[in-house]
């Protein structure tokens, strides 16, 4: 059944990429969705009714050499199992979305028989089939199959409208930004095999704790090896999901179709990186450097991409720095330890934000394909339900919900356990982290609001005639829509207490066998933790669930989808967090929401005066403080520079200069030996190989060595 | 059949006498004819090879096939195959097919040209088989007149340049590995090359002209083979010549150039340096290393630069050969798998890329980036299989690009980080270069008048591809294809390498597994 999920959707692509001539483009189109849907199905049937014992099905060899031994299987945990669901759901989602989306497309010429929908609709079961290859894998190799896949897919698409030089641009930028991270992701691979000896995750979880007590000599010094290996992974992740430093393609990715958006840089690729750090838990849980450095860079991105996101005015690049932010929030949460936490946002956040991208596909599609929000205004009644769709989005990204229960929309739930998570982490970075993080809320829950109400609210601006033909979406828009709008509503109180409840829940969940370890195991496995945590008792003595005794039971790492060092308590100290704590995302969403409200409905004209008032920092956040100059001044152009460089003053000037002084002295007298220049160069060369072949032979027989 | 070697290395050239004899006239049905038999001749000769691969024993690390037979003033003719030269003799015979197919629209003086491809196969073959190292000097020397040929007479305006430089580089190497040859010869008595491979060349150092030669007469010899096979790679910084000959050749020639010829220098590093001066090679490897790694980051900054596709390519080509270098005397089991694994998957894909080169410098007769721009609007079938050619060439997992790249990264990082780190830099350089390539000549709006018109690849073409897309894919999925069949001698050249080396060498390295 495994097998069925992985390969439906490369079948799919195989026969609707290459056969579209012989089945038509409609043909195409049912048959790549009808399969993603029969492996959105199974899927759910291999969630459901997993029972949390990890399997691993064996498909074919892959690289061996030595004892480099990597095979092509699946790996079904629990990560897999969530990864599954999210992937294949929202991918038939937006297979089914794109029928109505990609019906026409003025980028193309129906008239000239210029077909794109059978090419759409293969890449994108490509891009799902890589992607299941990559949450499915069993080593880092496969891992990074999939990685590259999905960027080669996201390449595709992203160049969807292969016209557009900003299209083309953009695609090779994400291509490009993307293998910065993969040269570190690259790294990371070579040294686990280098102090392991292998890369199947069996045996590196396995070897985790000793990584912890290793050096690895790493250009100019020693490193502790379990700190730079996990770095070096996280740099791959902060490439794949947009984190600071490498974030700068995945607004200009918005290039590609909206479904693209939807599906691959919002629900599913951009969370690779989060799987990533999640799935090799068991490494990061000894690495408590690295996993300081993804707090920081967590808690930095979500901040960061929120002030952006503040000013935007194009309705998707709003939405891509909004994701942008929600993936340092799951940074956060994975980086402090609680990874069920990362994993139940990244769940959640599937679902609303799949849905945002497509209710604004649904908008631009209603609006002529009309980006800017500046052109929008007063929607609401022209498309309803799209309006009603991006409401519920809304309401779920901001966090809305009852305070101080368990009753709220997916992303109250989801986001909240973040930050109560960071707080509970009772480390600099993890208070840093809260901060930024309850900041971050305040503006997301602005900007979200900033765009219903310029887009749904208000006198309608820009062109009238566009707006008068505003039209709602087809009912296949809709239906995904509809889908989405029941995980945004309803996944976070359903999923909350394996992701998020008390950690016996999430531990079983996780097929984490924590009550079955032998009590003898206990001493010894305490003891070997102890060395390095002295704060061990007070810890325990805040926990009066005494939980501190049974995490110290332990466990080996691998053993269950995720792993937790014994002295992780960020879950139950999330779970005490205060109450002032855990109102504090709820204040700053409401305060988000009154301000967006004071300056977009109750005085319209702030927002100019504003802008006018602090033309700097306005200009700053516009332009995404930027980075994207930054990058061009420090790498872009130096690394042409230094090419034209070598080039003409390397290659053409100093070794063919030398080489050239050095034929004037001899040319003349070959030339001179084969009198004629034209093709004198031949028999020069063939004159010089017989005499040497002639000197080798008379050696041989004057010295009578070969018998 | 135990000539078999024999066989397979003499029918191209069987039909090249053929042609020259027989073949009269040079009007379109005489054309016809020498094509058809130059084909039938290398397809012949790839499916007569076919019973090497399927008589070779892998677990068998010693020489298969052997033959001898006396041969002019007392030198022995010798051949024979090993897991390390089996796959090129392979290489090269599944790729001479496709070559001649893809000269099929020549037309200028076309008996000569498949001549010189046929004299040419035959002259490759041999240097893979050659266990004689006279014999396997003649054959190396040998193969470059008829390249020379292909290139001075059916290549571009500005052939004799390449031509000179071509010669001045490689006749300097040449020499020098012949000198070298003379003193083994001298040193063992014999030229027979299973019996050099276990002979121990002198380590001990000494004074030459005030200076200390460390590793003795090894140190000596090594680096007169290395002056060769560098040239031969190509390595950095003696690689000008290779994007002016790619430039100046015919497709065709580039895409033998590329494929086969290169591989002789990364095969001579394993077949001589490695085995007979492992005490030369390990105190030298650092430089190896170095040299590699600014092949791989220089000549890729260079590659991002370039307004000719082929020079572009061919700057990729040294760059990807780097890793080759770098793995082989990374000495052990991932780096040397991974050395022979990319000498392989490059020969698919850069001669691939070359022929795609080819496709539309046959239609536009122009090499320039600048005067194309929007291709897929006409050519949507040539745009997949650029796509295609170009992914596996940035080393995109699930095509053989990937698996000779990662292995030899793999290999380099135990033994060196910095050399290692760098490397792998690469990764992110070939993907900007390639992809900017394939934008500003594929992408876009079609906007050039002179484009209006071009017509997408033939099914000729196709046909050229289609086998090179099958082995880029089936080599990047099942890789184990290739390391089974190489794994063993592999394993044991690698092994009698670290066994050769003296045991206070050994422990350093032990100390300091990634010392600079």
């Amino acid at each position: 059944m495994e097998k069925i999920i992985l390969f439906a959707p490369l079948v799919g692509a195989l026969i609707g990429g290459f056969g579209w001539r012989i089945i038509g483009e409609k043909g195409a189109q049912y048959l790549t969705t009808g399969l993603l849907f029969l492996a959105a199905i199974l899927s759910w049937v291999v969630f459901l009714g997993f029972d949390g014992e990890t399997r691993l099905i064996e498909i074919m060899t892959w690289i061996q050499s030595g004892t480099l031994d990597t095979s092509w299987s699946i790996r079904l945990d629990r990560l897999t199992a969530i990864m599954l669901i999210v992937v294949t759901s929202v991918s038939s989602l937006v297979h089914l979305y794109s029928f109505g989306y990609m019906a026409h497309d003025e980028n193309f010429d129906d008239a000239k028989g210029e077909s794109y929908r059978a090419r759409f609709f293969a890449y994108l079961s490509f891009f799902t089939f890589t992607m299941l290859m990559l949450v499915t894998s069993d080593n880092l190799v496969q891992m990074f199959f999939g990685w590259e896949g999905v960027g080669v897919a996201s390449y595709l698409l992203i160049g969807f409208y292969y016209k557009k030089p900003s299209a083309n641009a953009a695609a090779m930028k994400a291509f490009v930004v993307n293998r910065v991270g993969d040269f570190g992701f690259a790294l990371g691979i070579f040294g686990l095999f280098y102090m392991t000896g292998s890369i199947n995750f069996d045996e590196v979880f396995t070897a985790a704790p000793d990584l912890a007590h290793q050096n690895i000599s790493f250009l100019w010094t020693e490193w502790n090896a379990a700190n730079l290996l996990a770095f070096l992974l996280f740099i791959g992740a902060m490439g794949k999901s947009a984190q600071f430093f490498l974030h700068t393609w995945l607004p200009d990715a918005m290039e590609g179709p909206t479904p693209v958006s939807a599906l691959i840089h919002a629900a599913t690729m951009v969370t690779a990186g989060v799987f990533l750090v999640v799935r090799m838990s068991p490494l990061m849980e000894f690495a408590p450097g690295a996993t300081t450095i993804i707090v920081y860079v967590g808690a930095i991105t979500a901040f960061f991409a929120a002030t952006v996101g503040l000013v935007q005015n194009d309705i998707k690049r709003v939405i891509a720095y909004s994701t942008c932010s929600q993936l340092g929030y799951m940074f956060v949460a994975a980086g402090v330890g609680v990874y069920s936490a990362a994993m139940f946002h990244l769940f959640t956040h599937a679902f609303f934000k799949a849905m945002l991208f497509l209710g604004a596909g649904s908008v631009i599609h209603a609006m002529h394909h009309e980006q800017d929000m500046r052109n929008y205004g007063g929607l609401r009644k022209k498309i309803p339900l799209t309006y009603w769709a991006m409401m519920i989005g809304t309401l779920a990204i901001t966090g809305v919900g009852i305070p101080l229960t368990y009753y709220g929309f997916a992303g109250f739930l989801s986001k909240d356990a973040i930050i109560e998570s960071a707080w509970g982490a009772h480390t600099s970075a993890g208070n840093f982290a809260f901060w930024m993080l309850v900041i971050a809320a305040f503006m997301t829950s602005f900007y979200s609001w900033r765009l219903m109400f310029l887009t749904f609210f208000g006198k309608p601006r820009g062109n009238p005639h566009t707006h008068d033909h505003a039209h709602e979406s087809p009912v296949v828009m809709l239906i995904p829509l509809g889908a989405l709008a029941l995980g945004a509503v309803f996944a976070g109180m359903i999923w909350l207490k394996p992701f998020f409840g008390d950690h016996d829940t999430v531990n079983k969940f996780y097929g984490v066998p924590v009550h079955e370890v032998a009590a003898d195991d206990h001493g010894a496995a305490a003891a070997v933790f102890e060395v390095d945590a002295g704060h061990t008792t007070d810890v325990a003595a805040t926990d009066d669930h005494g939980a501190a005794t049974e995490h110290a039971a332990g466990w080996t790492p691998g053993s269950g989808a995720v792993y937790t060092h014994p002295d992780n308590h960020v879950l139950d100290n999330a779970h005490h967090a205060p109450k002032w704590v855990k109102v504090s995302p709820f204040i700053a969403m409401l305060g988000g929401l009154l301000l967006a409200l004071w300056m977009y409905i109750w005085n319209p004209s702030l927002p100019a005066r504003l802008a006018n008032a602090q033309p700097y920092l306005y200009r700053f956040l516009l332009n995404k403080w930027y980075v994207d100059e930054i990058y061009d001044f420090l790498f872009v152009k130096p690394s042409q520079a230094l090419g034209r460089f070598l080039w003409k003053r390397g290659d053409q000037q100093t070794i063919d200069g030398a080489l050239n002084g050095l034929a004037l002295g001899i040319i003349p007298f070959f030339t001179r030996l084969a009198g004629r220049a034209q093709s004198g160069y031949i028999f020069t060369y063939a004159f010089w190989m017989v005499i040497g072949v002639l000197v080798l032979m008379t050696w041989l027989t004057i010295s009578g060595g070969a018998e | 059949m135990e000539n078999l070697l024999s066989i397979v290395t003499f029918v191209p050239l069987l039909a090249a006498l053929i042609l020259a004899i027989f073949l009269r006239g040079d009007d379109a049905p005489a054309q016809k004819n020498a094509k058809m038999l130059a084909l039938i001749a290398t397809s012949a000769t790839f499916l007569l090879s076919i019973f090497i691969l399927t008589g070779f024993d892998p677990a068998n690390t010693g020489f298969q096939f052997v033959e001898e037979h006396d041969w002019i003033l007392g030198l022995k003719y010798k051949m024979g195959v090993d897991g390390i030269s089996i796959l090129f003799v392979m290489l090269t015979t599944f790729l001479m097919p496709i070559v001649i197919l893809s000269c099929w629209d020549v037309t200028t003086r076309v008996k000569d040209y498949m001549i010189a491809f046929l004299l040419l196969e035959t002259l490759m073959l041999g240097v893979f088989m050659a266990l004689d190292l006279v014999l396997f000097y003649v054959f190396f020397e040998a193969g470059l007149i008829p390249m020379f040929l292909i290139i001075g007479i059916w290549g571009g305006a500005n052939r004799i340049y390449a031509s000179f430089k071509f010669f001045l580089y490689t006749f300097i190497g040449s020499v020098l590995m012949l000198v070298a040859m003379i003193a083994m010869f001298l040193d063992a008595g014999t030229t027979d090359i299973p019996t050099l491979l276990t002979h121990s060349f002198s380590t001990a150092g000494f004074e030459l002209m005030g200076f200390q030669i460390v590793g003795g007469m090894q140190t000596l010899l090594w680096l007169a083979f290395f002056a060769s096979f560098a040239v031969k790679m190509p390595m950095w910084p003696v690689h000008t010549w290779l994007p002016d000959a790619h430039v100046q050749a015919p497709t065709a020639g580039s895409v033998i150039l590329a494929a086969v010829l290169l591989k002789m220098g990364g095969y001579g590093f394993l077949r001589f340096s490695l085995p007979m001066f492992p005490v030369a090679s390990d105190l030298l490897a650092p430089l190896v290393f170095w040299m590699s790694a600014i092949a791989i980051v220089y000549t890729s900054l260079v590659a991002l630069v370039q307004e000719d596709m082929k020079k572009l390519i061919a700057y990729s080509s040294v760059a990807h050969m780097g890793y080759v270098t770098m793995g082989i005397f990374a000495a052990n089991q991932q780096g040397v798998d991974g050395a022979i694994f990319q000498m392989l998957s490059h020969g698919f894909i850069s001669g691939a890329l070359f022929l795609c080169v080819g496709v539309i410098y046959d239609r536009m007769h122009t090499r320039d980036i600048d005067a194309y721009g929007g291709l897929v609007n006409r050519m949507p079938s040539y745009a997949l299989i650029f796509m295609f050619f170009t992914m596996a060439n940035v080393g995109l997992p699930g095509t053989s690009g990937f698996v000779g790249e990662f292995l030899v990264l793999m290999g380099i990082f135990q033994v060196n980080t910095w050399v290692a780190m760098f490397a792998t830099s690469g990764v992110i350089l070939s993907a900007a270069y390639a992809l900017y390539l394939y934008r500003r000549v594929v992408m876009g709006e079609l906007i050039k008048e002179a484009l209006r018109t071009i017509s997408d690849i033939t099914p000729r073409e196709k046909m050229i591809f289609a086998p090179l897309v099958v082995m880029t894919i089936l080599l990047g999925v099942a890789p184990w294809l290739v390391t089974d069949i190489i794994g063993d001698s592999v394993a044991a050249l690698v092994h009698n390498y670290h066994e050769a080396l003296p045991v206070v060498a050994e422990a350093t390295e032990a100390v300091a597994p990634a010392s600079h």
